[in-house]
């Protein structure tokens, strides 16, 4: 009797094994891809359908700006009545995570606001899930609105192997811009003016070091602010071309460079001489915004998106580009586009979709969301910023560093996983767990995988 | 006609046999028709489980990011495992864990239950779910509650301090406050994830200690104390003993959830700082989600699934030996 069961026991056990095999065995995963070209150059701008139908948008807008794109929504059902546009609400995290089901699911979205770069919408256009939208924005113009390096960043070969050239698959007139933000109150005690290089920005540093006040206001558990901080530094360090080619992955870079390790360098400098603000590893990133709009810490290093907690028409904020190294030289930042629309491949109403992205790009919807902090990118718009804000700094200093060809795209577009990459090592860089070298290294590491794999 | 007496005997021998109520199976023994009984849960595991454990050993072998074709890679994901440092920190890791999660809870749970079983005080049962409390709370919540115990406020003045820090300063002990926070510190991070691990887990093993020390005949413990045994000796030759399964199901347990810890990484850490809080599900689910490394997460989930499995056999095995000893 013992034998028998251990014979059955045997049998189920090679059943079960024969069933997960034969899963197993079978074909590739993923479907075939099929890229498509571009829908024609519709020959009437706007909604020409007449049925009654649901344009279904994915977005990442929450606060201030979520609500102005519900009261964009409703006006252009008002326009076009047989529209009803549904809006599905995500945050960055869950948008990363989730886009990338819904898109390739059997009822896609028809507009999604992915993230440009390696991580979203490449593999978006790689698999074939946009559509091209040249033949939109020859209809309705707008690569003549923005400037070629705002399109730049959503532009792709058809195949998704290359980024930076090609067919455009987002469209965006909001811009974003990362530098440094002042309390004017402390800049005025402590007897500083705005420094004008990268030096007079160190002294200014030690000053307020010196005077007891936190330099830079800075918290690092979410990860990604570190990567701005460093940006910004290595905005002046490194060539600007350089910058630009290594996200695109152009002509072989390697991060391992000379440059890179200056950064890396000054970041652990400020580290040491507790130029950043205590406590920095273990706190997050909104404590830190609201801890700065509450008066501490005479500087922080963000982007344009915090204007809406200061107060865009706060005066007592100001904000100014990172300082270049050299007297007289280009202040260099990192930033250019706002998250891109884009439209599904499997959207049934192309042409209608194309007439909603142009309306939520449009001079009429730039002038409602630029008091929130967004910067408006598209020639013509005039938007009536009182000076002396700091939303005025902002959009000031974002058309300065347009106007000198001196935006740098996000780092972490570089390559699919350069995002986990840099937050994880400049957490270690900045608690001083790799040397310089070793933290270049480390992300050349990733870097390299990437390139060689894709060619 | 001239097989009638055959069949005849057969049949006889058949009743013969009826007679003497010797039935063709024994009650529990196998019979095929236990497959049937068998059958519904077995399709619906196998839909539900096997088809996909299935599918998940396919995409092992390739690189695929999810969306397009994957490209055959043949045992390269199962390589990694080897060869990455980022994956075998992750097992480092849940190691340091098991401390926290495993040995901790019991050691607490058995002290615990051997006090609350021998002393007499009003209100037992309030402070028994009192104890247990940590276990019933989704993880989830319980963690966020403890980013805040955690948080230190790098020591300014309005920043936002978690009991902890402020409890230590006020012993005189300021000098144990990492700047960071418990949880933005390389050194703390993993230990105060696993405190906090712990903090949940003792109520299991506290509940079925006391259950199980309940099942122990008193008439033990009294052989014992005339024997002239102190705490001691009856813990290690009443209490012990008896406790055995309980053990043997409280450390199999933990060591299992130890492995697939995820949630409170999740909330508290997100792997961070660096990777120093990185654990083989954080792992596989950033992979998975984030870099769309979908081939090489299938094949560190199988890793896993062998691993769990090759754990839980040996402990079994192990306690089975030492029952029999």
């Amino acid at each position: 009797m013992r034998q028998r069961v251990r014979f059955t026991r045997r049998v189920s056990v090679l059943a079960v094994i024969a069933i997960v095999a034969f899963t197993a065995m079978s074909c590739t995963p993923g479907t075939t891809v099929t890229h498509k070209s571009a829908p024609p150059v519709p020959t009437i701008t706007g909604v020409t359908e007449t049925e009654p139908f649901t344009l279904t948008i994915w977005d990442q807008e929450s606060g201030q700006v979520g609500r102005i794109w519900d009261q964009l929504n409703t006006e252009f059902e008002q326009k076009y009545p047989n529209v009803t546009v549904k809006r599905v609400n995500r945050d960055f995290g869950e948008l990363k995570t989730l886009l990338k089901l819904a898109i390739s699911g059997p009822h896609p979205p028809d507009i999604v606001e992915a993230n440009q770069g390696w991580p979203d919408m490449g593999q978006l256009v790689k698999a074939g899930l946009l559509l091209p939208l040249d033949n939109y924005a020859e209809a309705y113009g707008w690569d003549q609105r923005v400037s070629e390096n705002v399109l730049a960043v959503s532009r792709w070969t058809p195949d998704g192997t290359q980024f930076g050239t090609g067919s455009l698959f987002g469209y965006t007139t909001m811009g974003e811009i990362v530098g440094v933000y002042y309390n004017k109150t402390i800049l005025e005690e402590l007897g500083l003016s705005l420094p004008t290089t990268f030096a007079e920005f160190e002294q200014a540093l030690a000053t307020a070091k010196q005077a007891g006040e936190i330099p830079i206001e800075f918290a690092n558990s979410d990860g990604f602010c570190g990567i701005h901080e460093f940006g910004t530094i290595q905005d002046q360090t490194a060539p600007v071309t350089y910058l630009t080619d290594l996200i695109f992955g152009l002509n072989d870079l390697s991060f391992d460079t000379p440059e890179n390790i200056q950064a890396a360098t000054i970041i652990q400098d400020w580290v040491n001489k507790g130029y950043f603000m205590p406590g920095f590893g273990g706190a997050g990133y909104d404590d830190s915004v609201n801890l700065f709009a509450k008066g501490e810490g005479l500087f922080m290093i963000t982007g344009n998106w915090i204007v809406q907690n200061l107060g865009a028409d706060s005066t007592g904020f100001g904000f100014f580009l990172m300082p270049p190294m050299q007297a007289g030289g280009i202040a260099v930042a990192t930033g250019g586009a706002g998250f891109p629309l884009s439209i599904a491949a499997g959207s049934e109403h192309p042409d209608a979709a194309a007439a909603y992205i142009d309306w939520m790009t449009s001079d009429h919807a730039a002038e409602m969301l630029v008091p929130t902090g967004q910067i408006p990118l598209a020639t013509g718009v005039t938007t009536s910023v009182p000076s002396g804000t700091v939303l005025s700094d902002v959009i000031n200093a974002a058309a300065t560093a347009s106007d000198n060809n001196a935006i740098v795209p996000y780092e972490d577009w570089a390559t699919p996983t350069f995002y986990s990459t840099l937050v994880a090592a400049i957490q270690e860089l900045m608690a001083f767990r790799i040397t310089p070298q070793e933290f270049v290294s480390q992300i050349e590491e990733d870097y390299s995988k990437f390139q060689s794999s894709r060619v | 006609m001239q097989q009638e007496p055959e069949i005849a005997a057969a049949v006889a021998v058949g009743s013969r046999r009826k007679g003497r109520r010797k039935p063709e199976f024994l009650p529990g023994e196998s019979r095929r028709i236990g497959y049937l009984y068998v059958a519904p849960a077995f399709i619906i595991y196998a839909a539900f489980n096997l088809f996909q454990l299935g599918q998940g050993v396919n995409i092992s072998f390739y690189e695929w990011d999810g969306l397009t074709p994957g490209t055959w890679v043949g045992l390269a994901n199962y390589r990694e495992f080897f060869t990455e440092p980022a994956i075998r920190e992750t097992y480092i890791h849940v190691l340091e864990l098991m401390v926290f999660y495993a040995l901790a809870p019991i050691a607490i749970g058995l002290s615990l239950a051997v006090m609350l079983s021998r002393i007499r005080i009003r209100g037992l049962t309030f402070f028994r779910m009192l104890l247990f409390l940590p276990m019933v709370i989704t993880d989830i919540v319980t963690a966020v509650a403890w980013t805040w115990i955690y948080a230190t406020g790098g020591g300014v003045a309005g920043h936002p301090e978690g009991p902890l820090a402020t409890v230590l300063k006020a012993l005189g002990l300021g000098r144990l406050v990492p700047a960071d926070g418990w949880l933005g510190n390389f050194h703390t991070a993993l230990p105060a994830v696993g405190v906090f691990g712990m903090w949940g887990g003792f109520g299991f093993s506290l509940i079925l200690f006391l259950a199980g020390i309940m099942k122990i005949p008193s008439s033990l413990y009294e052989a014992a104390r005339v024997d002239g045994a102190n705490v001691w000796h009856e813990l290690r030759a009443v209490t012990l003993p008896g406790l055995r399964y309980e053990l043997q199901v409280v450390l199999v347990l933990s060591v299992i959830g130890t492995l697939g810890t995820f949630d409170e990484i999740y909330v508290l850490t997100q792997g961070g700082p660096g990777t120093e809080t990185s654990v083989p599900a954080w792992q596989i689910w950033s992979r998975l989600f984030n870099t769309g490394q979908v081939g090489s997460a299938a094949a560190l989930g199988l890793i896993m699934m062998v691993i769990v499995f090759a754990v839980t056999y040996a402990l079994n095995r192990l306690m089975e030996r030492g029952a029999s000893d």
